[in-house]
């Protein structure tokens, strides 16, 4: 069984990831004016048009490009040494301490504590219309899955075949795709807590919810 | 009861008077202020004890104080009458002007889009001792003040598509068609049917719509007002406004402004003045017919005399409209055209028209706007060469008539007989000797049956897909003119480069060899207009005609004069368009260029005027009319409704050519928004664009401002234009000259010299 406290007290340690900026390819890397400490942030606008706060050039070839922040946070490291220099590609430029926010670590540790069930194909994926109706009916976390049980339909190319779950005995606690959306292979389809921990589960992301500050 | 009215009235007044002279400070307004609120405090302590004449002293203060101020009156004071919730709108006209009406295609929210309002309605009239019902199809924009699902007027395209609808209806029936225009401007959403296009489509069919049009201009904003304004009389209201663009707008694009910012009050009071929007100067400038008087400070729903005023110009313009072409008129009308007062309603001209009669009016309203805007160019053409161009296109018209229609019709009946005759032969022989050939191949040996063998390299070059190896498929790098970008060293990142992955390319490569495509994603980079002159169109080779057609500023606009010298300067061009004949693949052409480095590619008055001439030469020469749009943001705000006006007159030439059988294609490249878009460009039934072009109504900027919704990034891209049904393909910038002549060879009408 896993041990969620833990893991929250883990990500509690270091609530942060450190996100290293590198050089995408080579060339003469000129830095903004970034300094240690300064705040940063990422893609904006409804769409994400805008991009993040401007990092550095990177000049190849009398080609000037910007490298923007991926993410918000607050610079920790820039690598001022390379200033005027050619670098290499992969070089880093610059660190970028990233907070995580609530969602992000409601994931992170969904993704420890559930049974992920991932895509066998890329297809589009539906419930099979017992669980379907029994989701829409009582909600998520109504629904126990087991193993051989046959609960998703894959439906590709107009063909319909029926899929079988495999792994831990437990309760669907989070769907990842939506109505009529490809998956990829490999994606998660479902994730699914074993029915003792469903409480532990809840707790956590309760009080991550009234804890957490850090928002979006 | 009557008394609470009464002040309920006056206090209705004032604010009124306070909303249209926003902060302006007035010692009218002051007076009036004051007067009133000393009534009121007097009221208000003794109750009923205002009296009978005090309120009629201060009804006549009031009437002095409004003619007095009416003298007083700006241009953005206007703008502000029309906008006020107070002003009349089209469903105040139809209870007070018509007899009797019925709302169709919708009621209220109920409708496809409650801004435009459709009604059928009935003027009934005592002509001598008869009641005559005369009926009409009443079109035109709804503000609804205070009704936020009429969307202020500002009409989505399935409006306007409706709009079409019942004009079509109109025409079926053969009534009248009484347009009001009460709009800010369309509403951008590029939905199917598309803002710009719809647009468009509504002006070509009213260029040829056979019934009489009047339309009425209240507030009249740019490809909204025309959607529903190109008519054969047009009535101004005289404190309404005619423009190409909100005061508003054209202070944000003077300034400069980015989103979110507001141009100041005196930008937007300087831009109303100078874009000569007000009644007046479109009567000076010939846009609208007549303008009819309204009281002091403008019409709102009281103002009965008003109403009936608007109903005696409507029926003596419908009348003026009808006996113009009719053919038995008689005496009425001199009677139509003397008369000034009431007695309007009391000539009695029947509205059906007979088909002769509809043709004359098309004609009429064709001619009609053909001959505007004059004043609006410079024509450096001489005397003699003017003469010289009149001559010769008389002798190309009598010519493609001998050859083509006298001479030409003969012979393609002839042809068409002899190609009936021969494929009867050709399947007669087939049948007769089909058999007999048969039987000599089972008789002689060796003969069929054995395939002669085919050589692997053959077999290989035949099966084979593509050259993946030689890059990109290109055939022939060698172009006939290279853009100068070429000769940079240095390299330049592919847009695509985070979806696609595109590598950096080398400049000399990618404008050199590549025609400004990337290899990898096939992204079009921006290409000069000179590219597609050289390499598709061959102008070296072409005649270049109308050049001396120079843009001017007639409005006397501001800072535009040297604005507009320095793009004459720095394009070496007169205007924004190029028209000139080219032989395409050995098929001559009639070719309009709008070129985006002269201001943006925006049309005026010249650009309007050279259009036109180009497509009348087509049609004299019975050749195919290219319009190759290397980018367009609009209608020139500077030249206000001079520019405006170039929608329905371009339109109009265009359609008057297709008509004559001919073919129209437009080809659009980079960027290519707004007025033309949405009428002379929009209406073609063969669009096309250039890959990773842009096409749309209004700018992702404009939209947002307007509608306060901000679009995807790539909302305009040609391949959502495409999926959206408003162009009909997409073309790579390689395969331009190909495609023109494969098109030039399957598409058009019935009158093109080489078919």
């Amino acid at each position: 069984m896993l041990n969620i406290k833990e893991l929250l007290d883990k990500v509690k340690a270091s609530p942060y990831r450190e996100i290293v900026v590198r050089a995408p390819h080579t060339g003469v890397v000129a830095f903004a004016a970034v300094k240690p400490g300064e705040k940063v942030h990422g893609p904006r606008g409804e769409f994400l048009e805008k991009p993040g706060t401007l990092l550095a050039h990177l000049t190849r070839e009398k080609n000037e490009k910007s490298i923007p922040a991926p993410e918000k946070g607050v610079i920790e490291v820039v690598h001022t040494q390379h200033e005027g220099r050619f670098v290499e590609a992969g070089e880093p430029l610059l660190t970028i301490k990233h907070y995580l926010t609530r969602k992000e670590v409601i994931e992170l540790i969904l993704q420890e504590a559930l049974y992920l069930f991932r895509a066998p194909e890329r297809a589009k994926y539906y419930f099979v219309p017992e669980v379907d109706q029994k989701l829409k009916v009582s909600g998520k976390r109504s629904v126990k899955v087991q193993d051989g049980m046959e609960f998703l339909i894959v439906s590709r190319m107009k063909r319909e075949t029926p899929l079988v779950y495999s792994g831990p005995e437990g309760i669907i606690y989070s769907v990842y795709f939506g109505r009529g959306d490809n998956v990829d292979e490999g994606e998660p389809l479902i994730g699914v807590c074993p029915e003792d921990q469903l409480t532990v589960i809840q707790d956590v992301v309760a009080r991550i919810q009234s804890e957490w500050e850090e928002e979006a | 009861m009557d008394r609470e009215r009464r002040i309920q009235g006056l206090r209705d007044r004032l604010t009124y008077i306070q909303d249209i002279f926003a902060n302006r400070d007035d010692d009218s307004i002051r007076l009036l202020a004051a007067k009133f609120g000393e009534m009121m405090e007097r009221h208000r302590s003794v109750p009923g004890g205002t009296k009978r004449e005090e309120l009629a002293r201060i009804d006549d203060l009031f009437d002095f104080s409004e003619r007095k101020l009416d003298t007083t009156l700006t241009p953005m004071d206007r703008v502000r009458i029309v906008r006020h919730p107070q002003r009349i709108c089209l469903k105040d006209i139809l209870e007070n002007v018509y007899d009797n009406y019925t709302e169709i295609g919708g009621r209220g929210e109920y409708n496809i889009d409650p801004s435009m309002l459709i009604a059928r309605a009935v003027f009934s009239r005592r002509v001598g001792d008869k009641v005559i019902n005369q009926m009409v199809m009443v079109i035109g924009q709804e503000k609804g003040h205070g009704e936020a699902f009429r969307n202020g007027g500002s009409v989505k395209p399935w409006g306007n598509a409706k709009a079409l609808h019942y004009m079509k209806v109109a025409e079926t029936e053969n009534i009248p068609v009484h347009t009001f225009v009460f709009t800010p401007g369309a509403y951008p959403v590029e939905d199917w049917p598309g803002a710009a296009q719809q647009i468009a489509r509504n002006l070509y069919e009213l260029a040829g719509l056979r019934v009489p049009v009047v339309a009425v201009f209240s507030e009249g904003g740019s490809g909204g007002a025309e959607a529903i304004g190109l008519a054969d009389r047009r009535i101004m209201l005289s404190h309404g406004y005619y423009s190409v663009i909100s005061p508003e707008g054209a202070a944000a694009i003077e300034a400069g402004l980015r989103s979110g910012d507001r141009a100041t009050p005196e930008l937007i009071e300087k831009c109303a003045r100078q874009l000569r929007i007000t009644a007046e100067d479109n009567l000076r400038n010939g846009y609208v017919d007549r303008v009819l008087q309204e009281p002091p400070l403008g019409a709102r729903p009281y103002h009965y005399d008003f109403f009936r005023e608007l109903r005696r110009e409507l029926i003596q313009t419908t009348n003026e409209v009808v006996s113009s072409v009719k053919s038995m008129k008689l005496y009425r009308a001199m009677a139509v055209r003397t008369s000034k007062t009431d007695d309007a309603e009391s000539i009695y001209m029947r509205w059906t028209l007979s088909s002769s009669a509809l043709d004359r009016l098309v004609d009429q309203r064709q001619r009609k706007f053909r001959a505007m805007s004059r004043h609006a160019r410079l024509d450096g053409t001489g005397v003699v060469s003017r003469a010289v161009a009149a001559t010769k296109g008389t002798i190309w018209a009598a010519h493609s008539f001998l050859r083509y229609d006298l001479l030409g019709r003969q012979k393609r009946r002839l042809n068409a007989v002899f190609e009936d005759l021969g494929a009867e032969a050709h399947l007669v022989r087939h049948k007769v000797l089909m058999p007999l050939k048969k039987a000599m191949d089972r008789m002689l040996p060796g003969n069929g049956g054995v395939q002669p063998k085919v050589g692997e390299a053959v077999m290989d070059r035949l099966t084979r897909l593509s050259c993946p190896e030689d890059g990109a498929c290109l055939v022939g790098s060698e172009w006939a003119w290279t853009s100068p970008r070429s000769q940079e060293d240095r390299t330049i990142s592919c847009p695509n480069v985070r979806t696609h992955h595109c590598p950096d390319l080398w400049v000399p490569d990618l404008f050199g060899d590549f025609a400004g495509v990337c290899p990898s994603c096939g992204h079009h980079f921006p290409m000069e207009y000179r590219w597609y002159l050289q390499n598709v169109f061959d102008y070296s080779e072409s005649k270049e005609f109308n050049g001396q057609l120079e843009s001017m500023n007639p409005l006397g606009y501001e800072k535009f004069d040297t604005k507009l010298d320095k793009a004459k300067e720095r394009t070496g061009l007169k205007s924004a368009c190029i028209t000139f004949e080219t032989s395409i693949e050995e098929v001559d052409a009639v070719v309009a260029v709008l070129c985006a480095p002269f201001r943006g590619g925006s049309v005026g008055a010249a650009e309007g005027e050279k259009f036109i001439r180009a497509a009348e030469r087509a049609t004299r020469k019975r050749q195919p009319f290219i319009a190759y749009v290397h980018g367009t943001a609009g209608i020139r705000i500077q030249e206000g409704v001079n520019g405006v006006i170039q929608m329905p007159r371009c339109t109009i030439a265009v359609r008057r050519y297709i008509d004559a059988g001919g073919l129209y294609l437009v080809l659009y490249d980079t960027n290519s928004y707004a007025g033309p878009v949405a009428s002379f460009l929009g209406c073609s039934p063969y669009q096309f664009a250039v890959q990773s072009s842009n096409i749309g109504f209004a700018g992702p900027g404009v939209i947002s401002e307007t509608t306060g919704i901000s679009v995807p990034p790539n909302y305009h891209k040609a391949y959502h234009a495409l999926s959206r049904g408003h162009i009909h393909g997409i073309w790579d910038r390689r395969e331009v000259k190909k495609n023109l002549h494969q098109s030039l060879l399957t598409m058009g009408g019935r009158n093109l010299y080489y078919r």
